[in-house]
């Protein structure tokens, strides 16, 4: 199965407004893709409490899967957004 | 039908002022029926999952309506969270494994928001985020109004039954005009959240949950009546005629005085020096909380600490007065680093200045630190114990801050026995603060947050003031000062007779300086003892607050 590691980069971590960025953008996908930190269980990455629950402060290391059609592109656009500082780009509807 | 609720409702009017717009109610969090048998899975299925969707409804056009940024990006991550496929699959199975939809709901969040305090640290702040969402999602399954602050887009009137601190952190003045509660007490967290907002506010005021939201009504927190039957227009009127008073009071400065020159120093109730406002409307600090220092801490703050958060209070005020209140904590507010054991009576039992009893060394630390951070400011601090009850106590608390170098020592009148003693308390110190909101709550025998009993905590009860007046004439013999720096010192009217009982200050929240200052400047000193008479002669709270009304206003 496709995989991507990446370093989450936003300052504040995969929470607030990041994880809500990050799972928006996987909702918007269609495609199951699942999220892990280090060789923890994977979680379904469309699931905010699932993410939230990783606990993946900054610098974390984070693993990407996905299946089917299109799965490599989504996994480098997702992956693209975590290694970006999500908390210093400003809100894309203000 | 409903039945129309009377033009005129009465109540406690805690914080003064008018406001006029439309009333919308808060409900409460709905309470959990017992479970029932499911009969049809899908149909119960399908219930459950209505109710999350509309939680995540509510919660998205709550952030579509946020003027703050921080607010909006909270009340979305919410939404997102309401609409979470993991939580809506956990919801589910516990439907197909045979529960009801709303304990469903109940049992999944709860589920959730153990996981999220497992996780620790920023996360687990989100753990509260599923109180709400659980609550919002059964109130829908059941029927109910969605509880918490409403959002009808225009500014309104706040009626609930009561109010617990978490439902006002959101609380925008800004949007709520005025408050109105049906249950509380003058010294209730409703009344403190009002005048700390200088927002009009009715509390004890029965009948106000059957007020229909969007009612047109006007609101004046002084007279505690909620009027209602009026057109739009009127209400345009009356809050225009408010926003000029408002508007005259905030371009008021300088000391507190009666119209015929005779001073009472306006000072103000503070916790740390982040509530001293910029252009600081008192005459000096009547009330240095020191509580926050120790909150939420396992150990002793460091002399170090204690020092520095005491010297940025008095740097921030080196000419004026300030008087710090040592800790004032015990079983009622329990601080982890005392170790004090649970008493079935907390507010009989162990606290203020009698934690002394069995620590004595926290009190001679935090005196230790204010006097370094006295030497440190070259200023020159009032010093006071709470829950100061016997003369023994006051020598006792008076040696150890003297034997430090602190020159003016007092204590809280805070308990009966104290203002009944007054004279021999005044033999020990320099100084009295009475506490109008304990000696209420020990005078009348009645809980501070017992709502039903807030006619007895009413700070106008004749008995109260007639202890009041004990104080204050032991200070004009003795020729030192006695202050209030309870929430009655921050009622205008009452101001008045506070004054004509002969204290000599009062002590309040920021907000309220302006209001009572306008009051003082309105009448004599002949007239606020006037007042005082009165008051003292009046059968009950309701009659006093009606003689010195129609006094003032003749």
């Amino acid at each position: 199965m496709p995989e991507r590691t990446v370093i989450v980069a936003s300052r504040s971590g995969l929470h607030a407004r990041p994880a809500k960025i990050f799972v928006q953008a996987v909702a918007r996908q269609g495609t199951a893709v699942r999220i892990r930190v280090g060789d923890g269980r994977p979680v379904p990455a469309n699931s905010m409490l699932a993410v939230l629950s990783l606990g993946a402060g900054h610098g974390a290391e984070v693993t990407l899967d996905a299946d089917g059609p299109g799965a490599e592109e989504v996994l480098d656009a997702l992956a693209d957004l975590l290694s970006r500082d999500l908390d210093a780009e400003e809100a894309s509807d203000a | 039908m409903p039945e129309a609720a009377p033009d005129v409702l009465r109540g406690l009017g805690i914080s003064p002022g008018r406001a006029a717009g439309r009333v919308h109610r808060m409900a409460g969090p709905p309470l959990l029926p017992a479970p029932v048998p499911v009969a049809d899975t899908a149909a119960e299925t399908a219930r459950a999952v209505h109710g999350l969707e509309s939680a995540a409804r509510e919660l998205t056009a709550r952030a579509e309506g946020a003027t703050d940024a921080t607010a909006r990006e909270i009340l979305e991550a919410q939404a997102m969270i309401a609409a979470d496929p993991m939580l809506r699959e956990s919801v589910e199975q516990r439907v197909a494994a045979g529960s009801d939809a709303a304990h469903a709901i109940d049992a999944a969040c709860a589920e959730q928001r153990e996981a999220l305090l497992a996780v620790g640290g920023y996360i687990a702040e989100r753990a509260s985020d599923l109180d709400d969402i659980k609550n919002r999602a059964v109130a829908a399954v059941l029927g109910l109004p969605m509880p918490g602050l409403p959002s009808p887009g225009h500014p309104y009137i706040l009626a609930a039954g009561d109010l617990a601190p978490a439902d006002t952190v959101a609380l925008d003045p800004g949007v709520v005009l005025a408050l109105v509660t049906e249950k509380g007490g003058p010294t209730s967290h409703t009344a403190i959240l009002a005048r700390a907002l200088g927002i009009p506010a009715v509390v004890a005021c029965p009948g106000i949950l059957s007020v229909a939201d969007g009612t047109w009504a006007v609101v004046d927190g002084g007279a505690g009546e909620v009027r209602t039957g009026i057109d739009e227009r009127t209400a345009a009127e009356v809050e225009r005629a408010a926003r000029a008073d408002r508007d005259r009071l905030a371009t008021a400065t300088g000391p507190g005085r009666t119209a015929d020159g005779h001073p009472v120093k306006l000072l103000l109730n503070i916790g740390s020096v982040a509530d001293v406002p910029e252009g600081s409307p008192g005459e000096g600090v009547g009330l240095f909380r020191s509580e926050f220092l120790f909150l939420d801490r396992r150990t002793a703050p460091t002399h170090e600490e204690q020092t520095g958060a005491y010297e940025a209070v008095l740097r921030a005020f080196p000419d004026a007065t300030v008087v710090v209140r040592t800790l004032d904590a015990g079983t009622d507010k329990p601080l982890p680093f005392l170790g004090l054991p649970e008493e079935p009576n907390p507010a009989l039992g162990v606290r203020g200045l009698r934690v002394s009893r069995r620590s004595p060394e926290v009190l001679d630390a935090q005196l230790d630190a204010l006097a370094e951070a006295a030497r440190a400011s070259g200023t020159s601090p009032w010093v006071m114990a709470p829950m100061v009850t016997t003369t023994g106590e006051a020598a006792d608390f008076a040696r150890r801050a003297r034997a430090r170098g602190i020159a003016h020592v007092g204590a809280m009148v805070e308990v009966p026995a104290a203002a009944l003693h007054a004279d021999r308390l005044l033999e020990q110190l320099d100084f009295l603060s009475i506490g109008t909101n304990d000696l209420s709550q020990y005078t009348f025998a009645s809980d501070r947050q017992h709502g039903e009993l807030a006619d007895l905590l009413d700070p106008w009860q004749p008995a109260l003031l007639q202890l009041i007046e004990r104080c204050a004439e032991a200070g004009r013999a003795a020729g030192k000062p006695v202050g209030v720096c309870g929430e009655a010192a921050a009622d205008p009217l009452l101001a008045t007779v506070l004054v004509g009982l002969g204290v000599t200050s009062l002590s309040m929240s920021a907000r309220s300086v302006a209001a009572v200052r306008d009051a003082l400047a309105r009448h004599s000193l002949d007239q606020c003892r006037e007042h005082a008479r009165l008051a003292l002669a009046a059968a009950d709270p309701g009659g006093a607050r009606d003689a010195v009304r129609e006094a003032a206003s003749g």
